[in-house]
């Protein structure tokens, strides 16, 4: 007998496998979850854009034969010793406590063989980071753990964190199992126990105050050292300008797909502005002030290529800065320990609990055994490849565009294939002269 | 004793006159007049040094001294000796808000009143003040004493670390995870050797002591409640 047709088993696109599994661990356990990374929902990203190339009207360079700078100076405002890079992407803020020493290590070595600068994160200076860093960016966070004048002096910049693009808004925890007796020793605080990063600063409150931070921090510095302010991508355009107003010489704007070594999903997924929203305004509030270039902008957030780095670039950034690409140049994430990803309960390229410092890695972990795993030599040589390949594909656009210097790179280059990415960077969609907003249609 | 006139002398000028004094070891004396509320007074000091400065000043004053001694006859606005290493800080008037806040080490002695948010987020630093302190002293504190022998306003110690805490007068409230704790033989030797240091005209038998009661140490989703 014929059976009666039924209809395909229809899962729901609001209830997902992925979101039922969620209820029912939250459900299982009351607690929100925690993880690692950026934001992984699809935003509208720097894949939305497209360069146009020379044409007609445009003059293009010779892809292998003729120059084109990658050099980029930071610091010009006020700084009597500016940062000077060969390659306009930078290494991102990562504590030492949510990354191993060796990883550290690996990170000051790759920047410096590539010519740039690296950054250090809540917890402090360690001399791994700044003995093989050439140019080295301090942190100025609101925890404090770790600083003192002395490390103030011997960094090459000062990053005041104001907010991170992972959590506009929110501090961080890292969590006792990564507490070790270093760890811990360098926050002056007993092993064991979670470390609560606050999540404003506990000796001033607005940018009227912070410009009164900034005159101290140069007046122990010397005015020598370039202080950049690092915002998470909320409100870009008020964001900057007031950055400015307080005293940055640089400002770091961060969008929602910037890393975090431990935040809340919700948080991470929830709060903030994809990268590609906020590089404009901001620029624009450094025009509106005749401060662009005056005051570099370095751009975080969902950086992977030198794709990336050029369409920042063409927006208006002076630079980038890269934490997660760099952790996966590093090994982050790497196929070869699938097995042991799958016994976290994880897999390769989803890999993200990295609060809990199991990471076979080597990486994200205080474990000794485990940071075995990471050679910081051979680690750096890879990031010193990768920080290689963007500058070479940054430039091979450039040229294709006509440029000499990868700042020349400009928004006219540019178009978008959505209407959102249209309006978001405020460049023409593809095959139109128009974007959404713009005046005069 | 050197004089430095704020009143034509630039701020500049005045702290990399003490910074070099203090690198150089010499132990010499400066005083500094008409600082007229001035920002970033004597900051950065590192060394032996000696520097009283004559009136008021505004934020951040003596921020991340090392080893100096810095007497403000006057009052101090927010974040004095803020970072502090070590070395001495006397404010003979009162202290505006995050006073000694993130200090590593040294003595914050001041002989007035401190306002909210003393001590906070201290890191090993010890506090003295003679007057009263506001509300969210020694929020999220880590290391170092705070002693106070006037009153402490709302929520004294929230989220509190490993600091210990001594209270003369009354306790407006305790925040979350902050305790009243048993004041042991050790404890008053701690808060006698700190009173002589500051010149405190009180008795260690006098004070309560309040720390951390460590619930708050390893996150529990139980104790969501407690903040």
């Amino acid at each position: 007998m014929d059976k009666t047709p039924q209809t395909d088993p229809r899962q729901s696109w609001t209830f997902s496998n992925s979101v039922n599994s969620e209820i029912r661990r939250a459900a299982a356990t009351g607690i929100y979850d925690i993880r690692g990374g950026g934001a992984k929902r699809r935003v509208p990203h720097f894949d939305d854009l497209l360069f146009l190339g020379a044409s007609m009207s445009r003059y293009p360079l010779e892809g292998y034969r003729e120059k084109c700078d990658t050099s980029v100076t930071l610091g010009t405002r006020f700084a009597k010793k500016p940062i000077e890079l060969k390659i306009p992407i930078t290494i991102a803020g990562m504590s030492f406590g949510a990354l191993s020493g060796h990883a550290k290590e690996a990170l000051g070595r790759g920047a410096t063989m590539a010519g740039t600068s690296t950054t250090t994160g809540d917890g402090g200076m360690t001399e791994e980071e700044r003995g093989h860093s050439e140019k080295l960016v301090y942190q100025y966070l609101p925890s404090r753990y770790g600083m003192n004048p002395d490390d103030l002096r011997r960094a090459d910049a000062i990053e005041i964190v104001v907010g991170q693009g992972a959590k506009p808004g929110g501090g961080g925890m890292l969590l006792g199992q990564k507490i070790t007796e270093r760890v811990a020793g360098m926050r002056d605080l007993p092993v064991g126990i979670d470390q609560r990063s606050a999540c404003r600063h506990p000796d001033w409150t607005g940018p009227d105050d912070l410009e009164i931070k900034i005159l101290e921090i140069r007046e122990i510095t010397g005015w020598e050292k370039p202080i950049y302010i690092k915002i998470g991508g909320a409100r870009p355009y008020y964001d900057t300008a007031l950055a400015v107003k307080a005293g940055a010489d640089v400002v770091v704007l961060d969008g929602m797909q910037g890393g975090t070594a431990a935040t809340q999903d919700v948080f991470i997924e929830h709060v903030g502005q994809p990268t590609l929203a906020c590089i404009r305004p901001a620029v624009q509030a450094l025009q509106d002030l005749g401060m662009h270039r005056e005051v570099q902008l370095v751009v975080s957030g969902g950086i992977r290529s030198g794709a990336d780095v050029a369409k920042a670039l063409a927006l208006g950034a002076d630079a980038v800065a890269i934490g997660t690409a760099a952790l996966i140049a590093l090994g982050d994430n790497d196929p070869k320990w699938e097995a042991e990803y799958q016994a976290l309960g994880s897999t390769t390229g989803a890999y993200d609990d990295w609060h809990e410092g199991r990471d076979p890695a080597g990486i994200t972990t205080q474990d000794p055994e485990l940071m075995k795993r990471l050679d910081p030599t051979a680690a750096g040589r890879r990031l010193r490849n990768y920080l290689n390949v963007m500058t070479l594909e940054c430039q091979t656009i450039a040229r294709a565009c006509g440029h000499n210097h990868v700042h020349n790179l400009e928004p006219e280059d540019l178009c978008a294939l959505t209407m959102e990415a249209a309006a978001m960077a405020q460049v023409p969609l593809a095959g139109t002269n128009w974007y959404p907003g713009k005046p005069g249609f | 004793m050197t004089t430095l006139d704020m009143s034509t002398t630039p701020l500049r000028e005045v702290n990399v006159t003490l910074q070099e004094a203090a690198k150089s070891q010499s132990n010499s004396a400066f005083e500094i007049t008409n600082p007229r509320g001035s920002h970033a007074v004597a900051v950065g000091l590192d060394g032996p040094l000696s520097v009283t400065i004559k009136g008021s000043t505004g934020y951040y004053c003596a921020g991340m001294n090392k080893s100096a001694t810095i007497r403000v006859e006057g009052s101090t606005g927010p974040g004095v000796a803020e970072n502090m290493m070590s070395g001495e800080v006397v404010i003979e008037g009162d202290a505006s808000q995050y006073a000694g806040a993130t200090g590593h080490g040294g003595l914050l002695n001041i002989k007035g009143n401190a306002s909210s948010r003393c001590g906070i987020s201290m890191k090993g630093i010890d506090i003295v003040v003679h007057g009263n302190i506001g509300h969210m002293s020694a929020f999220m504190a880590q290391k170092g004493n705070l002693v106070v022998l006037g009153d402490a306003g709302d929520a004294l110690g929230d989220s509190l670390y490993e600091a210990r805490l001594f209270v003369r007068g009354s306790v407006k409230s305790l925040g979350a995870d902050c305790i009243e704790k048993e004041m042991r033989p050790e404890h008053l030797e701690i808060l006698k050797d700190l009173l002589a240091k500051a010149g405190a005209n009180a008795k260690p038998e006098e004070f309560k002591r309040y720390g951390s009661a460590r619930k708050l140490y390893n996150f529990n989703i139980d104790h969501a409640d407690e903040y």
